[in-house]
Parts: structure tokens; sequence; C-alpha cells
């Protein structure tokens, strides 16, 4: 944490963490402390008058069959949004673990989608798939199935998962393949000499080796879909067709933006800050072992 | 060139541990002091004290007619080689010599001027200098990092462990370099080492530390020849010293080692200590194998050790449980199990006080 | 690879061959679509191949934009989202480093308070705390210019982290060396510390100019004037606008040049964008 040889107390060490902290306090601190104050306010149209009451926002998000449906499609997006861009990924970064040759190559290939912004993302599979001119569409009509994601909800859920996983397989992937690499060469030579095939290996030596790398992306996954996604849903469905792929964050934009709901959005803020928190301390929990590993 | 002179210097951390525990001692002008002892004794400690990197919790310390306590590193006129040399990997090595001269503010000519010079005498090349320090051996470096001390000009030379990170042979050769350097710009040196071979070679005198306390302070031949305690006794030397329960008898003219043959103590023997319990310490070279000698003991021996210059036998007195080490010239053909009669030199016993472990 | 089997790695090639196939398709359609004149754009199927249109469409979106719009090209929204991403990059590596370097070399009051309230920035992503902010942005004045861009973003937690990490592996030495050279602590921080950091201040660098470049949601709230859009954002208004006139070829010209800055990045600077994400995750 600290160096056992440091320098002597000055103001110095104030001045230097001054730029961060101010940062910190005015645009972190402060508006998420108004965001947990006005959660518990409830503010007329015209913003004349406030009125403090409780929890009762809280109560109405959890009354409200919209908000847990919002809930239920968050948590559904997000499991397949981590479940195709990891299963993927670790596929891919298993085969180019074998081949020698070439392994860079395909990393070269396989990880500039992470450049791609999410609703740059967003734009080039609702192109793809654009019901009457997008290429996909065209194909899957012609084989007889009429592709349409603005009228169908389940179909709309499948295309902002395809761009959301496409943009994260990039990350899995270099992350699965560096935790492959850095698995013993001779823990798989000493399981080939005990007679165990490449099948065998890679159920019974490599893939329990990989589960700190596994679980360490499903965290980062399950955060990318929750929280960064933002952008492809925007993109592809602006949350429909009827709240179909109304995802939680594009919920509280929706809500306080649009809507102009402000005690209801500080109180859909607060859930999310809660849900952030919990996911960092699984990540760090995480770390810790990482480190007595 | 200056005196260094330590009064009643202690150390005690924030935690309340006490590293050092009052060092007193007055280094001389152009003297090469060694500070010796295991890990975690607190030479290093004492040597950071005087480097002024770690602060001093009390006492005094001077350097040449300065008292220096409140000093930064970097006013005390020292210069200072690092156990891992602390090179700055980005900076080439003339830029790493340069450096301390540059924040100096000296101009650049006479910065240039004193790495070349310093160059000069560790004998480092032109195109050696522009390297960075990844770049070059591990002699190169600890060179690098001398001279990056060197050009300072410094009235004291502070070494931590200077040759512990380099292999055998090359650390021979670099300590006869040092002791040379040394000699030859008669520069005040304080050098700390756990290598005893190390300390004995280099040191004018030796100060042994022991858990932050002195345990001796002298040169290299008086604490091998009258070592104060049992810790430098085992310490100095090598292989280490043979130690064995004994008793003086009441006379005091003769030591028994646990019931067995009585050895005459030297020097009209220690009527003081007599009937006592004592500690009996004897170095593996004054064990000599004699062929019929009234006063010999008879030893068994379980290893034998061949160096070629000389062998090294273990074993053990009679019944006695203690082992011993008997260093024996040249190559011996010795087997184990075989009884060898062997002789204690009077004069070079040396006898402690099991509870005090002090020298009597 | 342990034992030699050649079916295997041929199967193994031809499956990541396949596995790039389906990363690239959606580069591969919009490319092609970049490629093509507008009036191809409507003709049902799309093609499959590149055409020889790429520079006009690079012209068009470029200088003139979607005809349906107020004829404004993204080259300014192209110069936004650089500036944007500078700011963001060097702010972040800038103020990370200061706090790192007092966190992890001086003891001083509030240290480890200032270091928690470092850290649980990484629990308020803009996402939660969207509308707080942009008050505290608009009581600022800062809407519609690039410091209302840049300045709310540049708090970093995980930069902060990576560099205390890597300034942890520095041996004390440096330091110790450095004092008895002479040097104060700024000048120690010039000379030796910077230096020494520089393969992460690049990596990390790589990082956060994708990370700038790709915001979204932030310039989205806090600019309503079109002079200060970025490219990101015009790829999301030309879609609004694709509803009537289906441009795709500008559409996707635009996609091509908001992530062609990134990829050249990655592509570029490979191993540097390697370090840098396995480093923040530290």
């Amino acid at each position: 944490m600290l160096k056992n040889v440091h320098f002597g107390p000055s103001v110095l060490p104030f001045l230097l963490v001054l730029p961060q902290i101010a940062v910190t306090l005015v645009f972190f601190i402060w508006p998420a402390s108004q965001a947990l104050y006005q959660s518990v306010l409830l503010e007329d149209a015209f913003g004349l008058k406030t009125e403090f009451v409780w929890f009762r926002n809280f109560e109405e998000l959890f009354s409200d069959p919209h908000y847990w449906s919002s809930f239920e499609i968050t948590v559904v997006f997000s499991f397949l949004v981590a479940f195709l861009a990891m299963s993927f990924a670790l596929v891919l970064a298993l085969l180019a673990d074998r081949v020698i040759k070439g392994s860079g190559t395909y990393r070269t290939l396989l990880i500039w989608p992470y450049a791609v912004a999410p609703v740059t993302a967003g734009a080039l599979w609702v192109f793809m798939f654009n019901p009457t001119l997008g290429i996909v569409a065209y194909a899957l009509s012609a084989l007889g199935y009429e592709w349409n994601h603005q009228l169908n909800g389940g179909e709309a859920m499948a295309l902002v998962v395809m761009a959301s996983a496409w943009k994260q397989v990039a990350y899995n992937f270099l992350f699965f393949l560096a935790g492959l690499q850095s698995i013993p060469k001779s823990l798989i030579e000493a399981a080939a000499i005990d007679g165990a095939g490449p099948g065998r290996r890679t159920i019974d030596i490599i893939l329990p080796l990989l589960s700190p790398t596994t679980f360490f992306l499903l965290v980062i996954n399950i955060v990318f879909a929750f929280f960064e996604t933002f952008g492809v849903i925007h993109a592809v469905t602006a949350g429909g067709p009827a709240g179909a792929t109304n995802i939680l964050v594009y919920k509280v934009f929706n809500d306080g933006f649009v809507g102009l709901d402000l005690g209801g959005s500080a109180a859909q803020s607060v859930i999310l800050m809660i849900i952030v928190i919990g996911l960092t301390v699984v990540q760090f929990k995480y770390i810790e072992k990482k480190v007595s590993y | 060139m200056a005196r260094v002179v330590l009064e009643g210097l202690r150390k005690t951390y924030p935690n309340g541990f006490q590293a050092i525990h009052g060092v007193d001692v007055e280094i001389e002008e152009g003297e090469f002091l060694v500070l010796v002892g295991p890990s975690g004794c607190g030479k290093s400690t004492l040597l950071r004290m005087i480097a002024g990197l770690e602060s001093i919790t009390e006492g005094q310390l001077s350097i040449g007619d300065r008292v220096v306590n409140n000093l930064e590193p970097s006013e005390r006129n020292i210069a200072m080689v690092f156990q891992n040399y602390a090179l700055y990997p980005h900076m080439s090595v003339y830029k790493n010599m340069a450096y301390g001269l540059k924040i100096m503010g000296l101009p650049k000519a006479e910065i240039e001027e004193r790495v070349r010079k310093a160059a000069a005498i560790l004998e480092l090349t032109d195109e050696q200098l522009t390297r960075k320090p990844r770049q070059l051996s591990g002699g190169q470096r600890q060179r690098v990092a001398m001279g990056r001390a060197i050009v300072r000009e410094p009235s004291v030379f502070l070494f931590d462990e200077p040759l512990s990170n380099l292999d055998a042979k090359l650390r021979v050769q670099m300590r006869l370099e040092i002791k040379t350097l040394q000699a030859n710009l008669g520069i005040t040196s304080i050098y700390v080492t756990h290598d005893q071979v190390e300390a004995m070679t280099l040191g004018h005198r030796l100060m042994v530390l022991n858990a932050g306390n002195v345990e001796q302070l002298g040169t290299p031949i008086e604490l091998y020849q009258r070592p104060a305690s049992l810790f430098v006794a085992g310490f100095i030397g090598s292989p280490a010293m043979n130690f064995a329960d004994a008793r003086i008898d009441a006379a005091g003219k003769n030591i028994t080692i646990s019931g067995q043959a009585a050895l005459p103590l030297g020097d009209g023997g220690m009527l003081e200590h007599g009937g006592r319990d004592v500690i009996l310490g004897i170095r593996p070279e004054h064990l000599e194998l004699v062929a019929d000698a009234p006063d010999a003991v008879p030893m068994t021996v379980s290893v034998v050790e061949q160096l070629g210059a000389d062998t090294l036998v273990h074993g053990h007195f009679g019944e006695s449980k203690s082992n011993l080490t008997v260093r024996l010239d040249g190559i011996r053909h010795i087997k184990r199990g075989e009884t060898l009669p062997i002789r204690v030199t009077p004069d070079h016993l040396h006898v402690f006080d099991p509870k005090t472990e002090k020298r009597l | 690879m342990v034992e030699n089997r050649p079916l295997l790695t041929l199967f193994s090639h031809i499956m990541l061959i396949l596995g790039v196939a389906v990363i690239a398709l959606p580069i591969w359609i919009m490319f092609v679509a970049a490629s093509h004149p507008d009036i191809r754009m409507t003709q049902v199927p799309l093609p499959i191949l590149p055409g020889g249109y790429f520079f006009e469409n690079l012209d068009i979106a470029l200088n003139r934009g979607l005809s349906g719009q107020s004829g404004q090209g993204v080259a300014h929204m192209m110069v936004n989202s650089l500036i944007m991403a500078m700011m963001i990059a060097v702010g972040k590596i800038a103020i990370s480093l200061l706090s790192a370097f007092a966190i992890v070399y001086f003891r001083f009051p509030f240290r480890m308070f200032f270091f928690w309230m470092i850290f649980v920035t990484l629990m308020l992503p803009v996402e939660v705390r969207i509308l707080p902010t942009y008050e505290v942005v608009a009581n600022l004045g800062m809407l519609d210019t690039y410091w209302g861009l840049s300045i709310p973003l540049i708090a970093s937690a995980t930069a902060t982290f990576m560099f205390r990490q890597v300034f942890l592996t520095i041996p004390d030495e440096m330091l110790e060396a450095a004092r008895i050279d002479g040097a104060g602590p700024m000048r120690f921080f010039w000379d030796i510390l910077i230096p020494m950091s520089r393969t992460n201040i690049a990596a990390l660098f790589v990082i956060l100019f994708i990370y700038g470049w790709n915001q979204y949601l932030w310039p989205l709230l806090i600019t309503s004037e079109p002079q200060m859009y970025t490219v990101v954002m015009g790829i999301k208004q030309m879609l609004e606008a694709a509803e009537q006139a289906p441009e795709w070829n500008v559409i996707m010209m635009t996609a091509l040049l908001a992530m062609l800055p990134p990829i050249c990045v990655v592509i570029f600077m490979q191993s540097l964008f390697v370090k840098g994400l396995t480093e923040t995750e530290k």
C-alpha cells in the first residue's frame, strides 16, 4: 500500500490528490448523494414544490409491473450476453491456444471489435437485420423466416444480445487466451504422459485451472451488459418493441430524461448503485483470491 | 574524507520495535568499517540511519565536524552503493552517474570531467557509458553503482551488501576491487554484509551486530582470536567453531568435555572459574591429528569432506553427543567409523559462560 | 501442443477461420455498403461485394451528411470526438498519476480516506447518476463545452489503482538512490517515476483513448448544439433519419469513420493495448 520508504510530511501530497478528489467530489460523490436525496423526494411536474416522501418512490417502483419486467429483461439480457460472448470466446481461445502457428494472427483478427463503440455495433447489426433491406433478414426470408425485430420482442432481444455479445467476444477471447497461455506447459505434458488426450485434458486440467478467469469474466460481462450496453439498446430498439428490451439503465435514462420523473429515476439510480456495489464487492473478493492464489 | 562518529545511536519504529539499541563508534578518516551480522540484526538499518534514509530516534551522528542527524541524505556528503545497485533503468550509464551532479547544479564540463575520471578508475569504456543498465553484466552494473558513488566525491562511502547479487567467482573479484579502490581513494567507508569472509577480508575493523546490539568491535584478527561472545565466536570463522558443554575442575587447571578426557587450560589455568559449567569453543583448525600423544582424545568419524586443500572431518569424542569438526591440511584418507587421536592446542581454547554467553 | 495430431490442428484452423468470419461479417457488410451509391441501397438484396463508390461516400459523409439533414458532414464530429478522447485520456492519466504518487509515496493525514473516496468512484458509473450529474454540469455552465464532455469522466479509480500497482513494484532503492542524489519529490516524479512507468502510461493511454472516443451516453446528455456532437452520436442520429430515407451507404461510411481511429489504435498498438487491458484489471 504505502512504500516503506517515503517522503516526509508536507502539503505536497494534498496538492497531488487535489485534482482527482475535486473531480470525484463534484462529479461523483455529490451527484450520487443527490440521487440518494432525490430518491426520497417527490417533485411536482413544474419543479416548484418538493415533498419529502420517505420510501414512497421505492414503493411505487416495486409495485410497478413495468419496473419488474425491466428487471427481468435485464437479468435475461445480461445472462444471454455473458453466456454467448463467453462461450464463443472460450471455444475460439481453446482452439487458438492449440494451434501454435498463427495464434497471434487470430488474436489480431478477433480483438478489434473491442474498439467499436456500442452504438456503432448496434448500427451494424440493425443494418444487417433491417426487416426490409438487411442482408441477414433477406437471407432468413429466403429460408422462409420473416424477421422483424421492430414488431417481435423476442427477435428484438436476440438482436441486442447478438450485437452486445459480438462486441464483448474480443475482450473475453483476449483474457481466455492469456489465461490458457499462463497454464504451465508441464501440467499439460504431465497429463499427456498420464494418458489423457486433448479432449480429456481440456475437461480435466485446462477448464478447472481456467476457472478464476472464467469467474472474473462472468462478473465483467454482467457489468458490461448491465451498464455499458446503453448505446446498443438506444441504437437498435430504443427499449422496444413494447418495452421488450427496456433494460434498467435504459429505463433510468428514459424515465429521467424523457419522462422527467425525477424521484422515480433517482430511486432507480439508487437501486442500480446497490447492484454495482454488489458486483464490485464480488469482483474484489475474486481479486483477493487471485492474489493469494 | 571525514571522521564519522556515532554516539548512543538508537532506532525505535513507530510500532515500538527497537531495531538499534545504542551504538557508539568513532570511525577514523580513511577507515574501512564493516558492519556484519545475520539478517535482521539491524546492520542495514544502522547504515541507512547514517545515510539519512532512516530517521535517528536517539543519539547523535556526526560526519566530519557536522552533526547531521536532521540533514537530508544529499546534504550529508555521502554516497551509497545499494544491494540491487538501484541504477535508474531508463538512463544511460553516463546519465546515471551524472544525475546527482546535475541536481547539485554543477556545470556540464565538470560533470563530464568527473564522470570520465570515475569511468577511467573503474575501467568502464566510452561505449559502456552510452548503454542502459539492463545491457550490462552483473559485475559491470556493480561498477556503475560504484561510479555513481565516486563521482559525488563524498567524504563517506556507504555499501549495503553490494556483492550479494553476484555469483561466487565475481564476488571474490569485486571484493578485491573494492578493497583496492578504497585503499587508493582513502575515503572513509562503511560496509554492510552478512558474509563473514567479506567482512574479514575488507574491514580494517568489524562491528558484529546481533539483534540491534553491538556484540563486538575490533580488527578481524582480534575478533578471530578473542571473540567476546558465543555469538561472535560462532559467526566469525569458517567452518564454524565447535562448541561443547564442559566443566572446569576445581583447581581451574583442566577442562572436561561431558565426562570425557580432561584438557589442560593454558596460561596458568582459570582459577577464578574453578568448578564451573562452561561452554568450550574450539576452532576446527585448532584440532590436530597426532600419532601417540598422551593428551590425545579419541574421535569417532561420521562424515569426511574432501576439499582438496583441506579435509574436514566430522565426528564426536567418545560417548559425547556434541558433534565437532576438525580441519586437516591436504588430502587425508580417513574413513567413516574410524577412531582418530585428536589433540587440542591449549592456547586456542575459548571458554564462555553458558548464561551470559560472554567470554570468560 | 503436446502430441502431433494434424487432423485436429486442421480442424482447429477451420473453426478459427469460421469464428473470425462470424466476427468480421458485420464489418464486411458495413464496408460493402459504404462503397455503393445510395440508389443501390434501396434494391433488395443488398450487395455483398464492394462497389466503386467508396470515396464519393467518404466525401458525402465527411462534408455533407445525409441529404435530409442540415447538410453538415461528420468531419467536425470527428474532430470533437478526437478532442474529447484526448482530453479524457490525458486528463485521466494526469490526475491518476498524481494521486497514485501521493498515495504510494507519502504518509499524510486522510490518506486512506482519499484512497477510499477514489475507490468509491468505481461503484458510481455515469449510468447510475445520470440526472444529478447533468445538473451539476449544467450549473457549472459546462453544457456544450469540451470541458463538460471530458472533465466529469476523468476521475478514474482504475487508472489510479494501476499506477499504484506500478509504483509499488518499483524498488524502494530507486527513491533512496534519488534522495542521495538530492532529488526532491517532484524531481523524482518527473525524472524517475514517469520515465519508469512510460510503457504503462502508453498502454493506459491506448485503452483510455478508445474509452473516450466511444463515449455515448454522456455526450448525448450534455450536448444539444450540433457543433458539439461527437461522431458516435452522429451515427445514432443518422439511424433515426434512416427510418425515412435509407441512405445506408452514408450511415455505414460514418460507422466506418467512427470505428476507424480506435480500431487503428488496437491493431497498430496491439501489444500496448493488450497490456493496458490486462494491467487495469489487476
